[in-house]
C-alpha cells in the first residue's frame, strides 16, 4: 500500500512543481547551457530512488552517424534475413536460415544442421563470446554502445520519442506539463509507435521458425500456431518494456556483460574519457576573453544531456559508461562554436592520457599481448569449428553394444554380442551400406530381423535415423581375455568404410 | 516500532536494529523489480486459489473453477497416444508377422512399441534386454521350450505357460523325487545319465545303470537322445544351455523336486498389435528363428 501511496504523492508532486524560468542561459557565446545534473552519478544515487527519467539531447556527429549505420544494417538484417530463399530441392523449406522445431534441423544457407550436432550452435556462441572479449580490449565497450539489441532499440525508440515529442527541453516541458488533450495526443502516438515496432521485433523473432510468408499470412488471419502468438507476445513485452521504460537500467543493473568486460580491458583500452588536464578548471567563458589559465571545459553540460546513460562523463570511467561516443559528438560541436579544437572528450586510453601528459603523441596500441591471446584463441576456435564443418560426414553411426545381457552363451557354446547400429543419412540421397564388425576371429554376423540374417546390406533413406541390431557370433572357446577390442562400421557402395566406432566383445571367459 | 533508527556509520544505511555480538544488520531496500514481482505473485495466488485445485478440505479438496485435473490429463493423453498409434496399429494388427518383419519402416515401429512394452510387461522376469535369469528363460539365446519362430513367440505371449487361460502351454514333469517313484540312488546315476549326455560325466558306471531308468521315466518327454519336444516344452539335455544350472547338485534338484515355470497369459490385458510388436521385438533379439 505504501508504494501506491509514494507513487501517487510523486505525480501530485510532480503535478504541483512549476515550470522552471525559461531564460536562455549561455554557458559561452551563442553556447546553451543545460541545467542539468547526472542523474546516474555515484554521489547522487541512492537505492531508496524510483528511476528518475532520462531525456537524451539530440546530436549531430561521427559517432551519431556511425549510430545510425550500424542500426540501420542492424535491423535491416533483422527484418531480411528470413525472407531470403535457399533452394534445398523438393520436399525441404526454401528459408534460408530457419530453425526449423518440427523436424527437427537448423539450415542456414548451405548448411543443414541435426540436433546431434547442436554442438556447431555452442561453437558459435564461444567464437561471437571471443569476438567480444578482442573487440573489448581494443575498443572498450564498443558492442555495448553499438550493436547491441538493448542499444540498437533504445535508440529507435527514443527516435520515435523525438519525434513526437520534440528534443530534450520539450520533452521534460511535455512530462511536466498538466494532461491536456495535446499531451495525450502525443503520448498516445508515441506508445502506438512503441508498441508496433515491439510486435514487428517480436514477429520478425518468430520468423526465424517459421517459413516467413506463410506465417506472415497465418499470422494475421489467426491461423498461426499459439504458440507463436505466445512468443511474439513475450518479446513485445521485453521489448516495449526494455527498450521504452528499461532502458539505460537494463545495462546498469540486468545485465552481466559489462561486468565481465571490466577483466577484459587493460591500460591500453580505449574508452570514452574527458581530458582532464584539458578542460580544468572548467567553467563558463565570455567572448572574447582569454583562455589562459582555465581550461577548455566552458561547462556547458552539454555531454550530460546528451548522455543515454545519464552520467557525466567527466566524473571519469563509470560502470554505466557504455561507450557510445554521443557525448564527444556534443562536446565537438560545443568546440566547434567556440573555436577550440575538438576532441575535449574523445576515445582514448589510460595509457593514451599519460602519454599526452609526457607530452608524446597518443597512439592506439593495438598489438598487446591480451589483444594477440584473444585473436589467437578467436582464429583457433574458428579454424577447428570450420575443420569440423568441412569434415562433417553427412552418414553418422552410433553403436551401441548391449549390456542387459551383457554376452549371450549359444546351445553350441558360441558367444554371441549384440550391437545396436544407429545410422543417419545426413544426404539427399538413399544411403546403401554393409555392415562390419572386425576384431574378433572366425565371428559370424547376423543381422536381426533380415531374411536371410546373413544378408548385411543396409538401405537408409535420406534423412533417415535407421536402427539396427548386429549380432556377432564367436565360436567357443575364442579368447581367454574377458573382453576384445571390436570394430564396428558400415562400408558404402564403392567398399568404403563410411564411418566406424570402436567398441568390445564380452567373451564370457570368467 | 521506534520511530529513530540507528544508521550504520560506514555505508550511512539503516540498519535493522537487531546486533550480535556487535554485528549489525543493514537494512537495505528490496530492488523495486523484485517487490513489484513479490506483490504480482501474491495478486496471482489469489487467482490461482479461484481457478485451479489448491486448498485442501477435511475429505476433498477445492476443485477451482477451471476444473483442472492431472488424472484426466493423462486420460486424455493416453487417449491422444492410442489416436496416434492408430495408423501403425492397424497396420500391426492386419499385417502377419513375417509381413510385418519385411517392411522396414513398420518393423521399425514395431520394434519401437515392443521394447517399450516389454519393458512394461516382461523385463520384471526376462530382465530388461530379454538377458533371463535362473527359471525365466533368455531370449536373446537360440533355445527355445515352446518355439522361437514368430508365431511361436506370440502364441506363448498370448496364451502363457502353465497360466489361467484354457489353451495354456502346459507340461508337467513328475518329481521323481518327492513323490518317491524313484530312490535317491537312481535319481545320482539319472544324473550322470543326463551330464552324460552333454558329454560331461564323470561315472560312466552310473551312466549304464540310468540307461533304463532314463528310457522308462524321461524319453517320453525329452526323447530317446535327450533333445527334448517343443510340443510338450521338454528342454534339450544335449546343449550347453540350462535355465536352472547344469551342475549335478542343480540336476539332482530337478529331478527330485521337479520345475514348472509361470508365465502369465496376455490375451486379455495387452491389445493385438501390442503383443504383435512384442513378438517382433523378441524375435528380434537374437534368437528369433
Amino acid at each position: 500500500m505504501c508504494i501506491l501511496w509514494e507513487a501517487a504523492s510523486n505525480i501530485m508532486d510532480r503535478l504541483a512543481k512549476s515550470e522552471p524560468p525559461t531564460a536562455v542561459i549561455e554557458a559561452a557565446a551563442g553556447v546553451a547551457r543545460s541545467d542539468v545534473e547526472a542523474v546516474n552519478s555515484a554521489t547522487r544515487r541512492t537505492l531508496y530512488k524510483a528511476r528518475e527519467p532520462i531525456y537524451p539531447k539530440s546530436v549531430h556527429g561521427t559517432f551519431r552517424r556511425i549510430k545510425w549505420i550500424v542500426m540501420g544494417v542492424l535491423l535491416a538484417i533483422y527484418y531480411i534475413v528470413p525472407f531470403i530463399r535457399w533452394d534445398r530441392g523438393p520436399g525441404n523449406p526454401d528459408q534460408a536460415v530457419l530453425v526449423d522445431l518440427d523436424r527437427p534441423r537448423l539450415y542456414f544457407f548451405f548448411i543443414e544442421l541435426w540436433p546431434q550436432e547442436i554442438y556447431f550452435l555452442a561453437g558459435l556462441l564461444i567464437l561471437a563470446a571471443l569476438g567480444l572479449f578482442l573487440f573489448t580490449a581494443l575498443f572498450g565497450r564498443v558492442w555495448c554502445g553499438y550493436a547491441c539489441p538493448q542499444t540498437v532499440w533504445t535508440d529507435l525508440y527514443i527516435a520515435v520519442e523525438r519525434l513526437i515529442e520534440g528534443d530534450r527541453s520539450q520533452r521534460i516541458r511535455l512530462s511536466k506539463e498538466p494532461w491536456t488533450l495535446r499531451k495525450v495526443g502525443k503520448r498516445v502516438a508515441k506508445h502506438a509507435i512503441w508498441l508496433l515496432i515491439a510486435v514487428a521485433t517480436g514477429g520478425a523473432w518468430v520468423l526465424y521458425f517459421y517459413d516467413a510468408p506463410t506465417f506472415i499470412g497465418e499470422f494475421f488471419t489467426g491461423q498461426a500456431p499459439m504458440m507463436a502468438y505466445v512468443f511474439v507476445g513475450i518479446l513485445t513485452f521485453t521489448t516495449y518494456s526494455l527498450a521504452g521504460f528499461m532502458r539505460e537500467q537494463v545495462c546498469t543493473y540486468m545485465c552481466p556483460w559489462p561486468r565481465i568486460q571490466g577483466a577484459m580491458v587493460d591500460a591500453e583500452s580505449i574508452s570514452v574519457t574527458y581530458l582532464k588536464a584539458r578542460g580544468e578548471p572548467r567553467g563558463r567563458h565570455k567572448k572574447g576573453t582569454s583562455w589562459d589559465g582555465r581550461g577548455d571545459c566552458i561547462d556547458c553540460n552539454q555531454c550530460v544531456a546528451a548522455c543515454p546513460m545519464g552520467i557525466d562523463i567527466r566524473d571519469g570511467d563509470q560502470l554505466e559508461c557504455i561507450n557510445c561516443g554521443l557525448c564527444i559528438d556534443a562536446c565537438d560541436e560545443v568546440m566547434d562554436k567556440i573555436e577550440r579544437p575538438r576532441g575535449l572528450i574523445a576515445y582514448e586510453s589510460h595509457k593514451g592520457i599519460e602519454r599526452r601528459r609526457e607530452g608524446k603523441p597518443s597512439r592506439l596500441q593495438l598489438v598487446r599481448s591480451r589483444t594477440v591471446f584473444y585473436a589467437v584463441i578467436l582464429a583457433a576456435v574458428g579454424a577447428v569449428m570450420l575443420t569440423a564443418l568441412i569434415d562433417r560426414s553427412p552418414l553418422d553411426l552410433n553403436v551401441i553394444r548391449d549390456r542387459n545381457p551383457l554376452y549371450v552363451r549359444l546351445s553350441n557354446g558360441q558367444v554371441r554380442n549384440a550391437y545396436t547400429l544407429k545410422i543417419m543419412n545426413r544426404t539427399t540421397e538413399p544411403a546403401k551400406l554393409v555392415l562390419w564388425a572386425d576384431g574378433v576371429k572366425g565371428a559370424e554376423l547376423r543381422v536381426a530381423g533380415h531374411t536371410p540374417p546373413e544378408d548385411l546390406s543396409i538401405t537408409v533413406q535420406p534423412d533417415e535415423i535407421r536402427s539396427v541390431r548386429l549380432l556377432v557370433t564367436a565360436p567357443a572357446g575364442t579368447s581367454t581375455e574377458t573382453s576384445l577390442p571390436i570394430s564396428v562400421g558400415v562400408t558404402d557402395e564403392n567398399g568404403k568404410v563410411a564411418a566406424s566406432n570402436d567398441t568390445i566383445f564380452v567373451t564370457g571367459s570368467p | 516500532m521506534s520511530t529513530k533508527r540507528d544508521k550504520d556509520d560506514v555505508t550511512g544505511v539503516e540498519t535493522t536494529g537487531h546486533e550480535w555480538d556487535g554485528i549489525t544488520e543493514l537494512d537495505n531496500p528490496l530492488p523495486r523489480w523484485w517487490l513489484y514481482i513479490f506483490y504480482g505473485c501474491i495478486v496471482w495466488s489469489i487467482g490461482y486459489w479461484v481457478v485451479m485445485p489448491a486448498w485442501p478440505l477435511l475429505t476433498d479438496y477445492t476443485r477451482g473453477i477451471w476444473g483442472h485435473s492431472q488424472r484426466q490429463q493423462v486420460v486424455a493423453d493416453l487417449d491422444a497416444l492410442k489416436v496416434s498409434r492408430a495408423g501403425i496399429g492397424e497396420k500391426l494388427t492386419s499385417m502377419t508377422l513375417e509381413q510385418i518383419e519385411a517392411d522396414p519402416t513398420v518393423q521399425q515401429a514395431a520394434l519401437a512399441w515392443g521394447k517399450s512394452a516389454f519393458g512394461d510387461n516382461c523385463a520384471t522376469c526376462h530382465g530388461g534386454g530379454g538377458g533371463g535369469a535362473k527359471g525365466y528363460p533368455n531370449l536373446n539365446d537360440d533355445v527355445w521350450l515352446w518355439g522361437g519362430t514368430l508365431d511361436d513367440i506370440r502364441h506363448t505371449i498370448t496364451v502363457g505357460v502353465r497360466s489361467t487361460s484354457e489353451d495354456t502351454r502346459q507340461s508337467q514333469m513328475p518329481a521323481f523325487g518327492r513323490d518317491g517313484i524313484l530312490e535317491p540312488a537312481q535319481i545320482n546315476d539319472l544324473s550322470e545319465y543326463v551330464l552324460n549326455l552333454s558329454g560331461r560325466a564323470t561315472d560312466q558306471a552310473a551312466v549304464a545303470r540310468a540307461t533304463q531308468t532314463f528310457a522308462d521315466n524321461c524319453v517320453v518327454c525329452h526323447g530317446a537322445d535327450g533333445k527334448g519336444n517343443r510340443a510338450v516344452g521338454a528342454p534339450n539335455l544335449t546343449d550347453s544351455d540350462w535355465l536352472y544350472g547344469g551342475d549335478k547338485a542343480t540336476i539332482i534338484e530337478t529331478i527330485t523336486k521337479s520345475r514348472g515355470g509361470v508365465m502369465p497369459t496376455w490375451a486379455g490385458r495387452l491389445d493385438a498389435p501390442t503383443i504383435n510388436a512384442l513378438a517382433v521385438y523378441v524375435h528380434s533379439l537374437g534368437g528369433g528363428e
